[in-house]
């Protein structure tokens, strides 16, 4: 549904986005992830066809952005960090004019303004001018009007930036209902929002791909070691030597009263050698689990990894 | 077509939802009615004087005296109202973001740039539309020719369509409305002023700066005469400014 080949931007000397290459296929949910400056707002204003590219291609349902740029307009809704609102007019207006400009036939109008105003929760403040509705509800007109023409492909920029917690939950809810029939690209700061919603991660870093793949496959590939969750009741001096000692362990943290973080090499499925010792020393197991990376985990070592290696 | 009456319809409730049209209205319409109310007194004065002095039932052209000078009154309030009306144009959409919203849908760039011409150009028909009282007054009370009226009208929106393509070029260019409307005034003045300078130029640039001169062009229709040469240097001054206003955004995407 987009393919993205050797897309790089340029502003005068700064490359923002540097050689970027990855497919997105139809109905996936996927995150850009990356810190400030990484370029993932200039690949969705590339993918928007608001700016075009320095060199590379990419194309959108099989339409190059830049070649037949209204055809893809067509297919794609976009939210902005700042979403483009015309504030000294009423939500309803405000729709039926995006959705005019989309070209929605004028029979379906009506509908298209109703369902995007029942879908974003708006229908009570239909008639309130955009000014003078609060930062959330303001978002949420932002979200109706991407998605008025019933697009294939959303494209959010930073969706959630600026709400308060409960209106975070309540955008985030609306993004994992339009993932069932969607497309969608999402950028975010916030990590657990990428957890939540996307399947898939691209992680950019100054404009290059530091990493693209499912939350597990990037916990695993990531993750040279497995690493377990260890919880017992009666500790005794010493154990994290016995833990350590125990066969594929390599290193025993102690996060809390009873409780040890261990890396093991992988593939070495220490847990029964781990409970019959608990059993054999009568620490009283209460659990024993394996954990994966975090997202946080592997954004932070992706981003400051590669930075330490250019230092 | 339909998408630029879409966007002009959108632009027009803009400045009905503001209060600089109504501003803007009001001056307009207060410095017009003191002009004509001049005007019409002192013809009035130097009617009675032509009529005591002279007698034999001799009057004073209504046109001359009153319909041109009203023509010209209006020609320069609109010089100095226009940038007003057109400042917001691009500089607001730039400063509040919102371009981006017209930018992703799938429009033409040049309707874009009509659909905001096509309204500011509806605000100023307004405008000289209930301006037009004073003609109405005119036409009920003395007996003033009615073609150089229509040629005057339409030279005056001959001569805004020109000024609202400068000031949207102005607004295309920065975000600052402010600075808008300045770059607007200056150019529509230079446009209105250009012809100092043909006495120190030689013949040929001369001739070039006559023909750009807005003066030169609008002069004979307000006088009665519609010339298609006039009307050609109206609709390509537009069309060339348009396209450049086209261009200047164009390049935001390239930036």
């Amino acid at each position: 549904m987009i393919e993205i080949d050797n897309l790089s931007k340029d502003y005068g000397p700064r490359r923002a986005i540097d050689n970027l290459s990855f497919r997105i296929n139809k109905g996936e949910v996927v995150g850009f992830l990356g810190p400030n400056g990484a370029g993932k707002t200039t690949t969705m204003n590339i993918l928007a066809c608001i700016m075009p590219s320095s060199s590379g291609t990419a194309r959108v349902c099989g339409y190059d952005v830049f070649e037949n740029s209204l055809e893809v307009r067509k297919r794609i809704g976009y939210l902005p960090e700042n979403p483009p609102l015309y504030k000294d007019m009423p939500v309803s207006d405000y729709l039926e004019f995006t959705a005019r400009l989309r070209h929605v036939p004028g029979r379906e109008l009506a509908a298209s303004v109703a369902k995007v105003l029942e879908d974003c929760s708006l229908t009570d403040v239909a008639g309130r001018i955009i000014g003078r509705l609060s930062k959330g509800y303001q978002q949420r007109v932002g979200l109706a009007q991407a998605m008025i023409h019933s697009p294939d492909i959303l494209i959010l920029d930073e969706p959630t930036v600026g709400l308060d917690p409960i209106q975070i939950i309540e955008i985030r809810k609306l993004i994992q209902e339009l993932a069932k029939s969607h497309t969608i690209i999402l950028s975010s700061h916030i990590l657990p929002e990428i957890t939540q919603i996307c399947k898939r991660v691209i992680i950019l870093n100054e404009g290059k791909i530091a990493a693209m793949d499912s939350l597990d496959g990037l916990s695993s590939s990531l993750g040279k070691k497995d690493r377990f969750l260890l919880k017992v009741r009666n500790p005794s001096q010493g154990i994290e030597i016995d833990l350590k000692d125990v066969q594929g362990v390599c290193s025993v943290h102690e996060q809390g009263r009873g409780e040890y973080r261990i890396d093991a090499e992988l593939n070495s499925h220490p847990q029964d050698r781990l409970a019959g010792l608990c059993l054999e020393k009568s620490w009283g197991l209460v659990e024993i689990k394996k954990t994966t990376l975090s997202l946080e985990d592997i954004f932070l070592k992706l981003t400051l990894e590669e930075k330490e290696t250019v230092e | 077509m339909k998408t630029i009456l879409i966007l002009a319809k959108r632009e027009m409730g803009a400045f009905f939802a503001s209060p600089v049209f109504y501003v803007v209205a009001t001056v307009f319409l207060v410095l017009h009615s003191f002009t004509f109310l001049n005007l019409l007194d002192s013809f009035s004065v130097q009617s009675f004087q032509v009529e005591r002095f002279l007698g034999g039932g001799r009057s004073l052209s209504l046109n001359e005296m009153v319909v041109e000078p009203i023509f010209f009154n209006m020609a320069v309030i609109l010089l100095l109202i226009i940038p007003i009306i057109t400042m917001r144009s691009f500089s607001e959409e730039k400063k509040n973001k919102t371009l981006v919203l017209l930018l992703s849908s799938p429009i033409h760039l040049r309707e874009i740039v009509l659909g905001k011409f096509t309204a500011c150009m509806g605000m100023v028909a307004l405008l000289m539309l209930l301006s037009s009282y004073s003609s109405g007054f005119l036409i009920l009370l003395g007996e003033p020719e009615l073609n150089p009226m229509l040629t005057g009208y339409m030279g005056i929106l001959l001569m805004s369509a020109c000024f609202v393509s400068l000031g949207l070029l102005a607004s295309s260019l920065t975000e600052n409305q402010i600075i808008s409307a300045v770059i607007s005034f200056g150019l529509a003045l230079l446009l209105w002023i250009i012809e100092w300078g043909v006495e120190d130029a030689n013949e040929g640039i001369g001739a070039v700066i006559t023909y750009i001169s807005i003066l030169a062009h609008l002069v004979p229709m307000v006088r009665g005469v519609f010339d298609t040469a006039d009307f050609a240097y109206f609709a390509s001054f537009v069309f060339f400014i348009l396209f450049l206003t086209c261009r200047v955004l164009e390049s935001h995407r390239w930036r």
